[in-house]
């Protein structure tokens, strides 16, 4: 295998794997936020409760998304120095604000969110949490801005085949970064409340932490019906920026290989890409353009319109594009149905939706790699869109020592998060336990708290968990 | 490089120190954490151990961010150094984040793991030697030299496997040791801080003579380091910094003995390390990767560096500010039991 292969299957192997964490941290972040405040305001205790309990796993997924985050810092350097010399000026400050204005926030106040239950009053534990939502919102706004410039550059001159910051306003707002940054941020928050309302809805099916339920399920419901149809249109504006700033990336994705006409909307298809075809297509006539242009006789740019090495392989994108769209409208439906059933009433006793909800935990991550397939393929051949073609863009590094090191992370990752993601679901499965710590704030009973708390948790860790 | 003038001179030099202080940071805040993983193979029984863990959970989060500052400040602010480092030491660099892995993830799955987690007290231990250690042989085969040839990387994978480098490890190893067991004089009590000061001893004669030895090593195989140091009148300027090391050794070791100090053996041996780290920039200055690229060959874009540069003025103070705030709030000692498990 070439190198640079490898160092692509390396890095989009890293990636891939740390996106879950972020993209689930980032929704439970403000979810943890959310829930402190609310104790704060109605003095509850299932609030707080839940906020313990949610914690705990925020704790372990954010403890995975730190560990596999750092290698990718390093990998600029290690697999694309090439890269690193020609983007450099431009990326590097980028990644640069995100670890001082982001990763120092919401690293330093997990350290009060975790452990300041009984040492800290509940004011500053939900300020905290505040911090750590905002520092993994803000985290995402610079990666996103680094990722959007990469697939629009803007503000920049090139000399010597390198590019040079002329204007960092146009850079960091580069034309694709707002509808990138709302479309991820969008999709964190949806994948996030996906996975608590699983929660909820398993836990009712089996008649545990009924309260507790209740609340994710209805704090669940609510996002899914906003953000869904939200994502909706998002995603139909991003996808039209796309069509202005990487047209081929459209045709790719769409599988559109000739422009003879208006638009088909391309529902199954598979791509041939040496016959340059579709086999097998089930299509809808004008839909295409309907979408893509707003207009039914709308013209879309095709394939064929560019050079043959200067457009994106279709197969994965034209499929993953697919997983993603697919469940959108899947999310959608399953956001307007629960807040139908809450309307009547007959939200915590429909069992096959409760069910259905159960197991759709996973839809979101799902749709956020298959989203970022799509958008990264969709950028090749080139790693700065216009600028840079990947296979110029990697390290005088020995294909052996690329291979060792994939293979490494592979082992490596394949272990760690498969035992830490079990860890998840036993703590899950354990639910929300334990009482309130609501006194835990008066000065006089500190000294015995932690000794309590870490009894009561040895007691709740060895009870055994309800059959989920 | 008297040619360069003004911000072209300057710029660069503003730079490095931003790089050195985030390294500083990060080898005296990662140092300790690191170094309660080398020390839990000396501390078996588990109730140590969880006080050990838990006196520095809240913080190690935010210490491991400065190794993001580092590598993320290098590329940004020295993108033709970091195109050329990140490459030479690719397989210490690797074993080191893979080992980070382990030893991060360990400070939670050891508690959701329980009663089953010794495997995760091997993963912190083992995964906290090897970052260690790995560290050190990035130390030594950069001190060591790299090959460069026409601004990119023309050396071997394994380049930076020398004597020296393995020196440099096995110091490393002693040192951090040394300052999670001077932290643990600091932040526990009774036999567990008893133990703390016992093997702190032990560890502060190693790390001196690890000391002597680089101090002795470097200058004889090295004869810019010796130039450096030993000729007239640095000799003078420089005499300093091994004077104000014996004195941190001497004060640190009689911190140790008896029982009376227990902030002061922490910070006697992060002076130390500071110190040690001061030496070898003066060993090295002005090159970032020895012996070919200087901090003024290696520097990106001066508009870049400004952007950065504004950024880590206005940012720092606020990050040092709630670093303190936070390490203020855990003050004291840690009560056994205590973490939010």
């Amino acid at each position: 295998m070439d190198a640079v292969l490898l160092a692509r299957l390396q890095f989009a192997f890293t990636i891939s794997v740390h996106i879950i964490f972020p993209a689930f941290t980032i929704g439970l972040s403000a979810f943890i936020a959310t829930l402190l405040i609310l104790w704060q305001r109605t003095g509850k205790d299932h609030f707080h409760r839940l906020a313990r309990f949610w914690t705990k796993i925020f704790a372990v997924s954010f403890a995975m998304g730190v560990v596999s985050g750092i290698p990718m810092s390093y990998e600029f350097g290690t697999n694309w120095s090439r890269f690193s010399e020609v983007a450099g000026n431009i990326i590097g400050p980028l990644v640069g604000y995100e670890v001082l204005t982001a990763f120092f926030l919401e690293a330093t106040f997990l350290g009060v969110l975790l452990f300041g239950w009984n040492r800290t009053p509940p004011w500053l534990q939900a300020t905290a949490a505040v911090l750590v939502a905002v520092g993994t919102a803000t985290s995402a706004f610079w990666i996103l801005s680094a990722n959007s410039w990469m697939q629009t550059p803007a503000g920049y001159t090139m000399k010597d085949g390198i590019a040079y910051p002329a204007d960092w306003w146009a850079i960091v707002f580069n034309p694709s970064f707002p509808y990138r940054l709302s479309h991820m941020l969008t999709a964190a928050y949806l994948t996030t409340s996906l996975v608590v309302l699983a929660v909820g809805a398993r836990y009712l099916l089996v008649d545990a932490f009924k309260v507790e339920a209740r609340t994710m399920m209805r704090m669940g419901v609510g996002m899914l019906a906003v953000l869904g149809p939200v994502q909706l249109l998002l995603g139909d504006q991003h996808g039209l920026n796309t069509l202005e700033h990487q047209p081929a990336k459209i045709a790719g994705l769409e599988a559109h290989w000739r422009d003879t006409g208006p638009a088909d909307l391309v529902l199954f298809a598979l791509p041939d890409e040496v016959a340059q075809m579709n086999r097998a297509q089930i299509a809808v006539p004008h839909l295409g353009s309907l979408i893509l242009t707003h207009s039914w006789n709308g013209r879309v740019p095709a394939l064929e319109d560019f050079a043959a090495d200067a457009r994106p392989r279709v197969t994965i994108i034209f499929f993953a594009f697919r997983v993603m769209v697919g469940i959108g409208v899947l999310l959608i439906t399953l956001g307007l149905t629960g807040a139908f059933l809450w309307k009547r009433g007959q939200l915590f006793t429909t069992r096959w939706y409760l069910r259905a909800v159960g197991w759709s935990w996973p839809l979101g991550f799902i749709a956020i790699l298959s989203g970022w397939l799509v958008t990264e393929n969709g950028r090749q051949p080139y790693i700065v869109y216009g600028i840079l073609r990947t296979d110029q863009a990697t390290s005088p590094v020995a294909t052996g020592a690329l291979a060792g090191s994939l293979t490494a992370f592979v082992l490596v990752y394949g272990v760690v998060f498969s035992i830490g993601i079990y860890y998840i679901r036993k703590m899950i499965r354990h639910g929300p336990q334990g009482a309130a710590v609501a006194t835990a704030a008066l000065p006089h009973e500190l000294p015995n708290q932690p000794l309590a708390s870490a009894r009561e948790s040895v007691r709740e860790s060895r009870s055994e968990p309800p059959a989920i | 490089m008297s040619t360069l003038a003004g911000s072209a001179y300057w710029l660069p030099v503003i730079c490095a120190a931003v790089i050195a202080f985030s390294i500083a940071m990060y080898v005296v805040l990662d140092g300790f954490d690191l170094g309660l993983g080398i020390l839990f193979a000396f501390f078996p029984e588990e109730s140590d151990r969880d006080q050990m863990m838990n006196s520095v959970a809240p913080f190690w989060d935010g210490n491991e961010t400065w190794l993001i500052l580092g590598g993320t400040g290098l590329f940004v602010l020295f993108p033709h150094a970091y195109a050329v480092i990140m490459p030479a030491l690719y397989v210490p660099l690797f074993s080191m984040l893979l080992a980070l892995v382990f030893r991060g993830v360990a400070f939670e799955f050891r508690w959701v793991a329980k009663p089953h987690h010794r495997k995760w007290d091997i993963a912190f231990s083992a995964g906290s030697i090897v970052a260690t250690l790995c560290q050190g042989f990035m130390l030594g085969g950069l001190l060591g030299g790299t090959r460069v040839a026409a601004g990119q990387f023309a050396g071997g994978a394994f380049d930076w496997l020398t004597p020296f480098s393995l020196v440099c490890g096995l110091g490393l190893l002693v040192g951090y040791a040394l300052l999670a067991a001077t932290w643990l004089v600091m932040k526990t009590s009774g036999s567990l801080e008893r133990r703390a000061r016992r093997s702190a001893r032990l560890l502060l004669v190693g790390l001196v003579g690890f000391i002597i030895l680089v101090s002795v090593w470097t200058p004889l195989e090295f004869p810019g380091v010796a130039q450096r140091w030993f000729s007239w009148p640095n000799i003078l300027y420089l005499s300093p910094v091994p004077v104000a090391t014996a004195f941190f050794a001497i004060t640190c070791w009689r911190g140790l003995a008896g029982s009376r100090f227990f902030f002061s053996p922490f910070y006697k041996a992060v002076a130390l390390f500071v110190l040690a780290f001061v030496g070898l920039l003066i060993s090295t200055m002005p090159y970032l990767v020895p012996p070919a690229i200087t901090i003024w060959d290696a520097a990106g874009a001066p508009s870049s560096q400004r952007f950065v540069l504004i950024g880590v003025a206005i940012l720092v103070p606020f990050i040092l500010g709630y670093t303190v705030f936070v390490y203020y709030h855990f003050r004291g000692k840690v009560r056994a039991d205590e973490g939010y498990h």
